[in-house]
């Protein structure tokens, strides 16, 4: 069932909140032993609150997500409920506090079932750096389902959860949306609260949701988006009504596409699966336009500078002394140290110290600042681009789904699928990844078509894909997983 | 399918030793075996060597961005807010001295 139906529902009175989340359940004990989706089950929490709900059913005929069960990336603080970010470090912590969004969700009606593995600290792009072990892809068991919010993508992909919370810093949403083939949304920056989310690289980080249609996706924004006075970035742009963008009509909306941009490196089957998604937003009356983004090749060597630079100051606070893991030592200097350098996983302690170096004295002018630079003339690429176009087309990952296995030893390999993705968080626009098909197979793998739009105009990118899903059935069929 | 390294720039990597790994640990305060250092000396000298392509782009006289931050209204009165009781702010650490509401830690001074 998708959002709006569990909601319908629920506020109709044909089903209970309480059947609802045991169905919910029910499925994850299932399956979830085989996906490794969800780092806790929060089932007695979730059951008490749907039952709640189901008591006072008239304060929440009104509410947006009446009974609908949510999954929370593990990287946002949810109060009373172990969040871990997937590293040994956090492995006990029980935040004292809601995460904004999770907080706007609940008051929403929602019904938080779990929390869900990604890359450790949200470091990585196949959910492999997980001190709790990989997900795996619900469309071929021995893939990635990408990464970092892998937990979120998979559980929604295979009907865990209908919607989920993911974080984005350089594609975390969209990537895993993409190769388990639902829709995800990174949203502008500052338009979702990040009160509450685990920092990784302040400037990057946007919490967005990850759902099976995009109508789906736009009544979740609408719940979690909106200035919070506890997030000093967080932007007071009122919130449109998402789902009124929703009309189906294209008819004159300009799609650019980078075609020097994605020419290379691009899989044959990706490649071709975007152009004819390009075709049918073509057919329903959108007109596609070539665009130039000369600088977004460097996007990747940028982010990379820019996002460790950020997350070696924002993982300092990890140091045994507050909260977490603590190892023994001797005197203070070797307690801090101990507890890092055993607390942390292997591509957590990378780009901390990928940060360190980029920051310190003699190299900070030639990384650090000439990245910042380079920044400003991706975004300007952008706004020049947004003087002709009202989106930028491009795949969301220049890949489907890859083995388990097949990146993690070789870091910069593992960098390189973020190609296409990070530059959104460079220049913070909002950017949304749909599935647009699947590769021949066997397996069949799911294939993600990536809109970037303007600023704060998540709207128009929710209207394209809802247009395309009205067209298309990509985003319909559950994954062929067996259930014990 | 390998994504394409030739078409990014390629140098040789900034040569680096295990000796410079070593500090830039010291410096992030991360306790490191040599294997680690070994290992993060080739890791990180090949991710330089790929950013280093950032370093042809003629960036003279383009302000850097470090923030995509519109406006600010972040400005509050200033007036007591509700926060975090001690004995709650204290649960999560690994060595609350919860009577006294502090966190100890190993002995700083000899």
């Amino acid at each position: 069932m998708t959002v709006r139906e569990i909601r319908d529902a629920i506020r109709s009175g044909e089903r209970s909140a309480a059947e609802i989340c045991r169905e919910t359940l029910a499925r994850i004990d299932a399956v979830n032993p085989l996906l490794n989706a969800f780092n806790t089950v929060a089932a007695e929490r979730a059951l008490a609150r749907a039952d709640a709900i189901d008591r006072d059913r008239d304060r929440h005929r009104g509410a947006p997500l009446a009974g609908v069960p949510m999954a929370i990336k593990d990287n946002i603080c949810t109060s009373g409920l172990r969040t871990t970010a997937s590293s040994r470090i956090l492995e006990h912590f029980v935040p004292p506090y809601d995460a904004t969004a999770v907080s706007r969700l609940e008051a929403a009606g929602a019904v938080v079932v779990g929390k869900t593995n990604c890359d450790e600290f949200a470091m990585g792009s196949s959910n492999e750096t997980s001190a709790f072990g990989p997900v795996r892809n619900p469309w071929a068991l021995d893939r990635s389902p990408g990464g970092t919010s892998g937990g979120s993508a998979a559980a929604v992909a295979a009907g865990l959860a209908p919607c989920a919370l993911g974080s984005d810093t350089g594609g975390s949403v969209r990537q895993p949306s993409s190769l388990c083939g639902v829709v995800g949304l990174k949203p502008t920056y500052g338009r979702v609260s990040r009160y509450g989310l685990i920092a990784h690289g302040s400037s990057l980080d946007q919490i967005g949701p990850i759902a099976r249609r995009a109508r789906d996706v736009a009544i979740v924004l609408g719940v979690v988006a909106g200035a919070d006075a506890c997030d000093s970035t967080s932007a007071p742009e009122p919130v449109p009504d998402y789902e009124a963008a929703l009309t189906g009509d294209v008819r004159g909306v300009r799609v650019g596409v980078p075609r020097a941009l994605v020419e290379q490196g691009v899989d044959p089957d990706v490649a071709s699966a975007t152009t004819a998604a390009l075709d049918v937003l073509q057919a329903r009356g959108a007109a596609i336009v070539d665009v130039d983004l000369p600088h977004a090749r460097y996007a990747t060597p940028v982010y990379y500078l820019v996002s460790t630079a950020e997350a070696s100051s924002n993982l300092a606070r990890y140091d045994g002394v507050r909260y977490g893991f603590r190892a023994t030592g001797a005197d203070l200097r070797a307690m801090y140290g101990q507890t890092r350098g055993r607390g942390f996983g292997a591509e957590v302690k990378r780009r901390i110290m990928l940060g360190t170096y980029v920051l310190s004295a003699g190299y900070y002018d030639a990384y650090y600042l000439k990245a910042q630079q380079v920044r400003t003339l991706i975004l300007r690429d952008y706004d020049r681009a947004f003087e002709r176009v009202d989106v930028v087309a491009m795949p969301t990952s220049p890949v489907p789904a890859f083995k388990l296995g097949e990146k993690i030893a070789d870091p910069l390999q593992m960098y390189l699928v973020d190609v296409f993705t990070v530059s959104a968080n460079l220049t913070g626009l909002p950017a949304i990844s749909v599935p647009c098909g699947f590769t021949p197979g066997p397996p069949r793998l799911p294939i993600g078509l990536q809109l970037t739009g303007r600023r704060f105009d998540e709207a128009m990118l929710l209207r394209l894909a809802d247009a395309y899903e009205r067209d298309t059935e990509w985003s319909t069929p559950l994954p062929p997983i067996p259930s014990r | 399918m390998t994504i394409v390294r030739s078409m990014l720039a390629f140098d040789m990597p900034p040569a680096l030793t295990r000796d410079d790994a070593a500090r830039i640990a010291a410096l992030a305060q991360l306790d490191l075996s040599d294997d680690e250092l070994d290992t993060l000396a080739r890791q990180l000298g090949d991710i330089l060597a790929y950013a280093e392509q950032v370093q042809q782009i003629d960036t003279t006289g383009v302000a850097p961005t470090a923030s995509i931050v519109t406006r600010h209204a972040v400005d509050r009165r200033d007036e007591l807010q509700p926060s975090l009781d001690r004995d709650t702010a204290l649960a999560n650490a690994p060595d609350p001295a919860l009577g006294a509401g502090l966190f100890k830690v190993p002995r700083v001074i000899g």
